[in-house]
């Protein structure tokens, strides 16, 4: 079914895909992710007007716009935060996102950071690790949930990529901001994502905190499909191929950062300012 | 990089619930509670100084029921981050469904001498309502004991929760509920004695409760049933379960976006809470010898999260020591200064608030608090031997 493709573990993040509890996403036409005019009004704004949007699998695609474009918005439906008022959002084929809960979301395999970096601050690295990690979620199997040798594994393996195996035993809360960051990604690895949504990942980094992050996103890209948020515009030169514009809640273009950048509409309403 | 890295994971998951100190104190307080003090309530004569008073049993009872109570309150505000003001409902709902029991068990040795309890003779009802069927077997009332107060926590955590109703308007419809079902109770023709509630219980299970060794048996049941509370608050906190509630109280869509439904996880901890509280309000009923509804008045409930702020919000023992602390003040204020206590328990409030925010238990930790960085050398210093 899937087109993803299947990687050995020893190849760092392939490790991470590849196990599929339950239905698995259709992605057999390409595409993991379709927007359809979406609208979303909050007291009469049009927070999402008539979105239109389609992620393939394994793409890493970057969406950007002004402050009020709706990105955040757009987040929140893919996510099953929001409801939409018009429009229909599927993951995969099959996956009908308006009908499931945040968690069924979750568990259907999107992953999303938020904005300001959110961890259980009072849990462990490990243990916000040990939380994220995919496995059955219900409060029965938590009653009796005990960690296996090869989820201990996955745990270490994971720790490792986001480098904080020293802290694995410090409270999160501690970290420094760019760790909290990496800590939050490495908890969306531990999910098993298809779909990765970052919500501004690199803020508040220092340059080479970005420049690591950077190199994680491009090893991400074509084992997940990852859709980036971000401000950075050197960032996203960095690893983007498709560029989404979004102004005032709909698409005002798409296409490579060449393009986008001399693209006339996306100058005067972004980027020449 | 393998798994043996983490020697820290086994504090988590695969130690002991307490260390050898803590079942030792575990084991010493249930033999104080099942033989010295029976020994020395029932065996010691009353001129020893080694007798202990009716008394001082009563009154060390009826404070392990609150204790329970705050073990109780604890999961779920302390841990989970879901205050409730209406947790004296459910102990009062415990300690009715035993008390008609207890009503069923006077027979005809009421001031009416009638199989009716009193109240319904002086109501002159000629029959027991529907609802008081059943009600003269102990086992039919012990089952009521935890489904009272199980289903209605059950059915009004599943609404609330499910409508995502948190923080304050949650605690204040808690507070609501209480309040509404001590308008309730204190009606006459609701068929619990209204106002005054059930007293003068002469027998349980054939024993006269008035005798000391049954004074001293319920003595005992209460203190097993405290150490038991105890020792499921900490499997629960040190099982993934406990994580996951933790994680509900300081962040709950960070969970929900990593595929939990906090619904579930709220529900079986709220139900779990009004249970324990049910059955410490049917240990409470026969040792104190009196249930009416006041124990369903608002003050009551807020006096439990006083109990376990003062204590210590997400310790283990904190919420014990803040109920034996507050209420042992209690019944000395009571008596010595009746006038000041109010004031004492507002001013301890205070105190406690500015002070000691993590409670008293809060106390114990301050010398710990560079535990993490201990734990970070550990770590570092294995990292250094491997290479």
């Amino acid at each position: 079914m899937s087109r993803l493709p299947s990687m050995s573990p020893a190849e760092g993040f392939g490790a991470t895909i590849g196990r599929v509890v339950g239905q698995g996403v259709d992605v057999s036409h390409g595409p993991i992710l379709y927007l359809e005019d979406i609208t979303v009004s909050f007291d009469g704004f049009k927070a999402l007007n008539k979105l239109t949007l389609t992620v393939d699998a394994g793409e890493l695609r970057c969406v950007i716009g002004p402050n009020g474009a709706g990105k955040t918005t757009m987040m929140d439906v893919i996510t099953g935060k929001t409801q939409p008022d018009a429009g229909s959002a599927f993951f995969g084929q099959t996956i009908d996102l308006t009908r499931l809960s945040e968690a069924q979301i979750a568990q259907a395999g999107i992953g999303r950071k938020f904005q300001k970096p959110t961890v259980f601050e009072n849990h462990t690295v490990f243990e916000n690790l040990e939380l994220a990690m995919k496995t059955d979620k219900r409060v029965w199997a938590s009653v009796r949930a005990r960690l296996s040798s090869e989820e201990l594994d996955r745990i270490a393996q994971t720790l490792d990529q986001i480098q904080l195996t020293r802290d694995a035993a410090r409270p999160a809360g501690v970290l420094s901001h760019g760790q909290k960051q990496w800590l939050e990604i490495g908890m969306l690895l531990m999910q098993e994502p298809k779909l990765l949504l970052l919500d501004e990942p690199v803020a508040g980094m220092t340059d080479e905190e970005t420049e690591r992050t950077a190199e994680l996103f491009t090893t991400l890209a074509g084992k997940h499909s990852v859709v980036v948020v971000e401000h950075d515009m050197e960032f996203i030169g960095r690893i983007a191929n498709q560029v989404t514009v979004l102004h005032e809640g709909s698409v005002l273009a798409e296409g490579s950062m060449d393009k986008i950048k001399n693209d006339e509409r996306v100058i005067e309403v972004y980027l020449g300012r | 990089m393998r798994s043996d890295d983490f020697p820290f994971v086994g504090s988590a998951e695969r130690q002991a619930l307490f260390g050898a100190k803590g079942w030792a104190a575990l084991v010493a307080f249930v033999l104080a509670v099942m033989v010295v003090v029976p020994v020395a309530f029932v065996f010691v004569p009353a001129g020893s100084p080694f007798h202990l008073s009716a008394y001082f049993v009563t009154l060390v009872g009826k404070i392990m029921c609150y204790c329970i109570v705050a073990v109780a309150m604890n999961l779920i505000w302390g841990y989970t981050g879901i205050l409730s003001l209406g947790h004296g409902l459910f102990f009062a709902l415990g300690g009715y469904a035993f008390g008609m029991y207890l009503m069923r068990m006077i027979g005809r040795e009421g001031q009416y001498q009638s199989d009716l309890p009193d109240f319904m003779v002086f109501l002159d009802w000629k029959a027991y309502p529907w609802y008081w069927s059943f009600t003269d077997h102990f086992w039919y009332s012990a089952m009521m004991v935890v489904l009272a107060p199980g289903l209605l926590a059950f059915v009004f955590g599943f609404f609330a929760f499910r409508s995502r109703i948190k923080g304050v308007y949650f605690s204040i419809i808690t507070q609501a509920l209480t309040y509404a079902f001590m308008l309730l109770f204190f009606r006459n023709d609701t068929g619990f004695g209204g106002n005054n509630g059930f007293t003068d219980f002469k027998r349980i299970l054939g024993f006269r409760i008035a005798e000391p060794g049954t004074r001293a048996a319920l003595f005992a049941i209460t203190g097993i049933y405290l150490a038991a509370t105890i020792v499921l608050s900490r499997g629960i906190i040190r099982s993934k379960l406990g994580r996951v509630l933790t994680a509900i109280r300081d962040s709950e869509s960070r969970l929900m976006f990593s595929g939990y439904n906090p619904l579930w996880y709220k529900l079986f901890i709220w139900t779990l809470s009004a249970v324990m509280c049910g059955i410490a309000g049917a240990l409470y009923v026969p040792q104190v010898g009196i249930i009416n509804p006041s124990e369903m008045s608002p003050a009551n409930s807020i006096e439990i999260a006083i109990w376990v702020a003062v204590g210590g919000r997400g310790t283990i023992l904190g919420p014990v020591i803040g109920a034996a602390l507050v209420n042992g003040a209690k019944s000395f204020f009571t008596q010595a200064y009746p006038e000041y206590w109010l004031f004492f328990l507002g001013l301890l409030f205070i105190l406690v608030t500015l002070f000691l925010p993590k409670g008293v238990a809060g106390i114990a930790s301050m010398g710990r608090l560079r535990a993490p960085a201990r734990d970070r050398a550990a770590v570092a210093r294995e990292e250094g031997e491997k290479t």
